[in-house]
C-alpha cells in the first residue's frame, strides 16, 4: 500500500538540522543522533544513510545500493524506502 | 547481569527558576546558588559522561538559562562530543543569548508551555509575563531553524486545552510535541487534587493524541506520558532503574530518576567524590533496583518484568511506602486499592483550590 511519505525517486532526501550520524566511541559502530533520541543503525541503516548527502536523489541511492551490493534494485528499492520512510514518519529525514 | 553504559544524562544545572510551577521536578528540597558545581566542574562531568557512553546531555535546572555561564556550559559540552538539548522555559533567552548558544553548538531546544494563553499558563507558572516572553522566544527559535520539542505539561487544569495546544506547537513549527502528563513526586505530589486528571480528560487525551499523531504524520511527531493512575500496567520508568539514564543535580549528586531522593533509605553519592563511572556501575543505589533480581511477587513471576520493570520505584515509595514493591499502580499490585482509593478522592477533591508553588528550601 502506497504510504504519503513514501519517496519518489526524483525525491532528494537529507537529513534535518540537528540529525547527524555520529560514531558510538564506547559501544561501538554507528548512531543516528537525533532530538532526544539516539538510534542504533545496522550496517545497511549506515550504507543507506551515508549515501543520503542533500545532492543524491531518492532513484540515485537505490541505484548506487544495488551496485555496491551487485543486488537488484527492486529489492533494495523495497528496503530503502520502507526505511527511508519511517525516518520521515520521525522527522528524522526531510526532502531538500 | 552486565550493566549497559548510559545513554543520556540530565543535568540539573541550577534549581534556579523564575518560574514556579506546582509540578515542578526538582527535588521538594531545593539547592541555592552557593551550592552549586562550577562551570568547570560541571564540563569535566560532561567529559566523564561522554566517556562512559551517554550520547545525549539534557542541560536543564530550573531554568538553565539563569546560570550566566550558560554558553560556556553548552561549549564544554559540545566539546565533549554530546548531543546537547536545553530544556528550558524561555525565560531569562535573549536574542543574542539564542545567537552565542547557536554558536557553541547547542543541538536542540526543548520548550516548555505552562497553558496556551497567558491567564492560564502565568497562573500555572506564577510568573506574570512568562508567557509572553515565551512566545517571543519561541518565533527567534523558529526564525533561526533551531530544532525545537516543545514540551506541554498537562493536568486536570489544562488538559482541556489539548487541540489549542497541538496547534501552537504546528504554528511554532515544533518537530516534536510532548504531550506529558505530570507524573506525582515532590512539588506535584503536594497538588494532586488540583492537578490529577478526570477519568474522562484521560480517555480524551489518549483519543487526542492517537488522532493528531496520525494526522500530522511527517509534520510533528509525539511523545505521550499518558495519566498512569488511570492505567492497567506502570510505566517502564526510566527504562529501568539504573540502565539507560542519569541524573546530576545542581551540588554533583547523581541521582538514577529526577525524584529519587524521595526514597529515604537510598545513599546517593556526589561527582566531586567519586568518579560518574564508579557511582553508575558500583554505587549502592544505583544497584539497588537494577535488573529483576530485587522484584518481589508479582514481579518476579510476571510475563512483563522485563517489559515495565515493575514500573517506578519512586511511587512504589509514595503509594506503598516501599521502593522495592511492585508500582500500586499494576492491576496485579497487592496495594492497587490504594490507587482505586485515590481516584475514587479525584471527583470529591477540590480541584480549584489554590495551589502549593514550589519555594526555596529554608
Amino acid at each position: 500500500m502506497s504510504d504519503p511519505l513514501n519517496l519518489k525517486d526524483a525525491d532528494v532526501p537529507r537529513l534535518p538540522r540537528g540529525v547527524r550520524l555520529a560514531p558510538d566511541r564506547v559501544r561501538g559502530g554507528t548512531v543516528l543522533l537525533a532530538p532526544e533520541k539516539a538510534v542504533r543503525l545496522d550496517d545497511i541503516g549506515v550504507a543507506i544513510l551515508g549515501r543520503v548527502d542533500g545532492a543524491a536523489s531518492f532513484g540515485d541511492v537505490v541505484s548506487g545500493l544495488a551496485r555496491d551490493y551487485n543486488a537488484p534494485e527492486d529489492q533494495i528499492r523495497t528496503d530503502v524506502q520502507k526505511f527511508l520512510t519511517s525516518l520521515r514518519g520521525r522527522i528524522y529525514l526531510e526532502l531538500a | 547481569m552486565t550493566t549497559p553504559p548510559p545513554i543520556a544524562m540530565l543535568a540539573e544545572l541550577t534549581h534556579r527558576c523564575p518560574l514556579s510551577c506546582p509540578y515542578c521536578s526538582n527535588s521538594l528540597e531545593l539547592q541555592d546558588k552557593a551550592g552549586e558545581m562550577t562551570t568547570d566542574q560541571w564540563a569535566d562531568v560532561f567529559r566523564q559522561a561522554a566517556d562512559l557512553g551517554v550520547l545525549q546531555l539534557h542541560l536543564s535546572g530550573g531554568e538553565p538559562a539563569s546560570r550566566p555561564d550558560l554558553v560556556d556550559l553548552v561549549t564544554a559540552a559540545h566539546e565533549a562530543g554530546l548531543y546537547t538539548n536545553l530544556i528550558t522555559s524561555g525565560v531569562g533567552l535573549t536574542p543574542r543569548r539564542l545567537d552565542a548558544l547557536e554558536a557553541a553548538g547547542m543541538d536542540h531546544v526543548q520548550l516548555s508551555l505552562q497553558g496556551t494563553n497567558a491567564a492560564l499558563a502565568d497562573r500555572i507558572g506564577g510568573y506574570k509575563g512568562g508567557f509572553n516572553r515565551k512566545m517571543l522566544i519561541a518565533q527567534e527559535i523558529k526564525a533561526r531553524g533551531i530544532p525545537l520539542t516543545l514540551n506541554a505539561v498537562m493536568h486536570r487544569q489544562n488538559l482541556d486545552d489539548l487541540d489549542r495546544t497541538i496547534e501552537m506547537a504546528v504554528e511554532l513549527g515544533a518537530r516534536r510535541l510532548e504531550v506529558a502528563c505530570v507524573q506525582f513526586h515532590g512539588w506535584a505530589l503536594k497538588n494532586r487534587a488540583q492537578l490529577l486528571p478526570t477519568r474522562e480528560q484521560t480517555e480524551m487525551v489518549k483519543r487526542t493524541v492517537a488522532a493528531a499523531r496520525t494526522r500530522l504524520r511527517g509534520v510533528m511527531a509525539f511523545d505521550f506520558v499518558p495519566p498512569d493512575y488511570y492505567a492497567d500496567y506502570p510505566k517502564a520508568c526510566m527504562g529501568g532503574w539504573g540502565s539507560a539514564g542519569l541524573n546530576v543535580i545542581p551540588d554533583g549528586t547523581v541521582l538514577p530518576c529526577h525524584a529519587a531522593e524521595s526514597i529515604p533509605y537510598l545513599t546517593f553519592e556526589k561527582v566531586t567524590e567519586r568518579s560518574l563511572r564508579d557511582i553508575w556501575y558500583d554505587s549502592a543505589a544505583f544497584n539497588a533496583y537494577r535488573g529483576t533480581d530485587w522484584m518481589p511477587d508479582p514481579c518476579a513471576t510476571c510475563e512483563r518484568k522485563e517489559v515495565d520493570f515493575g514500573g517506578c520505584r519512586c511511587q512504589a515509595m509514595t503509594l506503598a511506602g516501599n521502593a522495592g514493591a511492585t508500582d500500586p499502580v499494576c492491576v496485579k499490585s497487592p496495594d492497587h486499592d490504594k490507587v482505586v482509593a485515590l481516584l475514587e478522592e479525584v471527583d470529591a477533591a477540590d480541584a480549584e483550590a489554590d495551589f502549593t508553588y514550589r519555594v526555596p528550601a529554608g
